[in-house]
């Protein structure tokens, strides 16, 4: 296991960086929310990012990816944080893709995954039915219909629900198990309300009235199909940790800049004494969610049995130290922070809706004191 | 010679020499080997395994061979902690001598001073403290006064250093002085090493509020120090000073992040859990949920660091974050600790010798973030070194 990057890694960020900077930043997703976009991000992007061939980061050579594993797709979600670019690469490229890795059957991988790769699919996964995160609480039931089943359910903020060509939804079957199905959102009985949020991205609530499915609807390739959803959850935390540390070192990083150049009293407010200890101190914990995020997917590539600690354990203290990384913008940056006209503020929100995705930091606790037996 | 032949031959030296009470945890202040002329073992095993390691050279395990080491390599070293941790073997030696002086005699000694002072460092004959702090000098500690007189081969040295840690169990002190009276404040002061065992100096232990006394005031009053125990130039100490003072944050560090008791032990012996194990009052269960994932932070993160200065990077003032981060986890821990034990941390004194140690340990725990640069000397270190925020 290492933390420092090598080579193809170095070339995998610098590459991403230069890439977003250019093609997605900041202004980027300004204009898709002063259009009032539908989807809330950007099929041209996204078809730029297949190129790049990171829609095929988490898919096989053989399915037309390059299968770089979590590590490599960290390195990537850590420069859309810091671009805050709105795209689906956490919902396809690393979530969808892994929920094909690990619960597709042979001839679903076939079908779906190099798809995936191509860029011609977005999907949404739709997981949560209660405000806040709870992975246990799934109310959904799909029930065997001759060789298919019939779903129902309510899901709520589907990231990406609103703009997916594909929803990945988590149901009991009558076993009382958890499973994932593929339902596509213009099915019969299906209804999508689409839920603009504070950080201009548009999830939606999604509705599943008696959806008749397939048989092939059931990804039913996992030996144990509770085990695979949770390490797809795992999966998922550690990869928004990532992004949500990306939001946390660049809002630090301009804040940084700011405090260096912004005079008061004939000085840069940054030599002042009650700023810089607690810029120092946001740096270290930065540090320490840099720490975490790297380790936690590492071990998805390389231990996955201890992935549960990790992964909870990096979006906890990602979700934490993003959101404050951006508070504390805010209140460096006085008056101007509170303004829709400066990036913080943008920063403070995307941090927000990362952190709530997949449980946030209090939900992740939580899940680190199960793991570790208290 | 190949790593795993390495770890292979380490494992069996290992299991057989190292004595089977010395492979228990260190259950107090006792157990733990320094050294030194007046040094009293607790147990023939502590000698025994003391005396095997040094001859192997394992007391310093990196040093050259020539100064008492074993010469081997960062790996071989990492190896050698492994081995000895899978067997619960302790250090059979904790020095001052091998954390903090060793690493700078071997980076600003002469061949000759790292001959006469590295071995005995190794083999435990004596030992060492360290004298920064002065009564007027805490956290501006470059306005230290201690003077040193030059007189041919020799400084006398008078003033009065505070916070020397075990000086009073101590046979040498290695001592920043002002001998260069008018030189800048910083570029005054030089390295003196300074034989304790002579009239000029006297000690006297300080009672904290643990009860105990680790430290002490050490008075000099014309004590002597030969030119030939000064390390590196004169004036050069503020220098080696630093250098060192990063070694000590490493230590400890490294001491906050491992070892001792944690919340979850602590409400298992109070009784503070459910039928399930889980510590019953949910409130501080999330509190320490969160020293959890801080604790695996920071472990990773001394591992990342750790891996990028190999890389060339360089530790550098990141060692003040380190420092920062690990002792204020540290007192966290410490402080959640007395939480989870309720009113039976309370207890002083009892029957038992262990009876009382939680408090004090909790009480030594809030020195952490003022020994060896307080809280806020780091946070300034980062801002200017590591942020480059302007100075005012």
């Amino acid at each position: 296991m290492s933390f420092v990057l090598n080579e193809e890694e170095t070339m995998l960020r610098d590459g991403a960086q230069q890439f977003l900077e250019e093609q997605a930043p900041v202004t980027a997703l300004r204009a898709l929310r002063d259009a009032g976009d539908t989807h809330g991000f950007s099929r041209d992007l996204w078809a730029a990012m297949a190129e790049m061939g990171w829609c095929g980061i988490m898919v096989g050579e053989d399915h037309g990816g390059v299968d770089m594993g979590c590590a490599a797709a960290g390195l990537i979600l850590e420069q859309i944080g810091r671009n805050l670019t709105a795209s689906p690469f956490l919902s396809t490229a690393v979530m969808g893709a892994s929920a094909f890795n690990l619960a597709g059957t042979d001839s679903q991988k076939d079908a779906w995954l190099p798809k995936i790769a191509a860029g011609e699919l977005v999907i949404a996964l739709a997981l949560d039915e209660r405000a806040r995160h709870d992975p246990s609480h799934v109310k959904a039931k799909a029930v065997k219909d001759g060789n298919g089943f019939r779903l129902s359910g309510a899901k709520k903020h589907v990231v990406n629900g609103a703009g997916a060509d594909l929803l990945i939804v988590a149901a009991r079957t009558e076993d009382d198990r958890i499973n994932l199905f593929l339902v596509s959102p213009g099915a019969e009985g299906v209804t999508r309300t689409p839920r603009r949020t504070l950080d201009s991205h548009v999830p939606a609530d999604i509705n599943f009235d008696d959806v008749k499915l397939d048989g092939d609807a059931l990804l039913g390739g996992a030996e144990d199909s509770e085990a695979a959803y949770r390490h797809l959850l795992d999966i998922g935390r550690a990869a928004q940790a990532a992004e949500a540390l990306g939001v946390g070192q660049k809002a630090f990083d301009m804040t940084l800049d700011y405090i260096r150049e912004r005079e008061q009293f004939g000085v840069a407010i940054g030599t002042f004494q009650g700023l810089q200890h607690r810029a120092a101190h946001l740096y270290g914990e930065l540090e320490l969610a840099r720490s975490l995020v790297r380790r936690a997917l590492t071990v998805l590539d390389t231990q996955p049995a201890q992935a549960p600690l990790w992964c909870a354990a990096a979006k906890a203290k990602a979700t934490a130290v993003s959101r404050l990384a951006a508070s504390e913008g805010i209140q460096m940056f006085g008056g101007v922070g509170m303004t829709d006209e400066y990036d913080i503020g943008l920063y403070y929100k995307r941090a927000q809706a990362a952190g709530e995705f997949l449980g946030d930091d209090a939900f992740n606790a939580g899940e680190v004191a199960r793991q570790s037996g208290y | 010679m190949p790593l795993d032949t390495f770890r292979k031959e380490t494992r069996a030296w290992l299991e057989a020499n190292c004595p089977a009470s010395m492979r228990k945890p260190i259950a107090s202040e006792a157990d733990i080997c320094w050294g030194g002329r007046n040094w009293t073992f607790a147990s023939e095993d502590q000698k025994i395994w003391l005396e095997r390691m040094v001859e192997k050279g394992w007391t310093v395990p990196a040093w050259p061979k020539e100064y008492g080491g074993a010469g081997l390599s960062k790996e071989e070293a990492f190896i050698l902690k492994e081995e000895m941790k899978a067997i619960n073997a302790r250090s059979p030696l904790d020095s001052f001598g091998i954390w903090m002086l060793g690493p700078a005699l071997l980076k600003y000694g002469t061949h000759e001073q790292k001959l006469e002072h590295l071995p005995p460092i190794a083999r435990g004959e004596i030992r060492w403290c360290q004298g920064y702090s002065e009564p007027g000098a805490g956290s501006d500690l470059a306005s230290l006064r201690a003077k040193g007189v030059l007189k041919g081969d020799h400084y006398t040295v008078t003033g009065q250093k505070v916070w020397t840690s075990y000086a009073d169990q101590s046979d040498w002190i290695f001592a920043l002085v002002r001998t260069e009276a008018d030189a800048p404040k910083h570029l005054g002061i030089s390295f003196l090493l300074i034989d304790m065992d002579q009239p000029g100096v006297t000690t006297k232990p300080i009672k904290l509020i643990s009860g105990k006394s680790p430290f002490c005031e050490t008075f000099f009053d014309d004590a002597i120090a030969l030119v030939a125990n000064r390390l590196g130039n004169a004036g050069q100490g503020w220098e080696i000073a630093k250098y060192l003072l990063s070694h000590e944050r490493a230590g400890i560090v490294s001491e906050a992040a491992f070892g001792g008791m944690n919340p979850v032990s602590a409400a298992h012996q109070s009784g503070e859990v459910d039928e399930h194990g889980r510590l019953a009052d949910p409130i501080l269960r999330g509190d320490v949920a969160r020293l959890t994932i801080d604790g695996l932070a920071f472990d990773a993160t001394l591992r990342r660091i750790k891996e990028e200065g190999d890389h060339g990077e360089g530790v550098g003032a990141r060692a003040s974050m380190l420092k920062y981060i690990g002792t204020e986890l540290n007192k966290r821990r410490h402080e959640l600790n007395m939480s989870a034990l309720g009113t039976d941390g309370l207890l002083w004194e009892g029957d038992k010798e262990s009876d009382g140690d939680p408090a004090r340990a909790w009480l030594r725990s809030r020195a952490n973030s003022i020994e060896g640069g307080t809280s806020e000397v780091q946070l300034n270190i980062i801002s200017k070194r590591v942020l480059n925020l302007p100075s005012a």
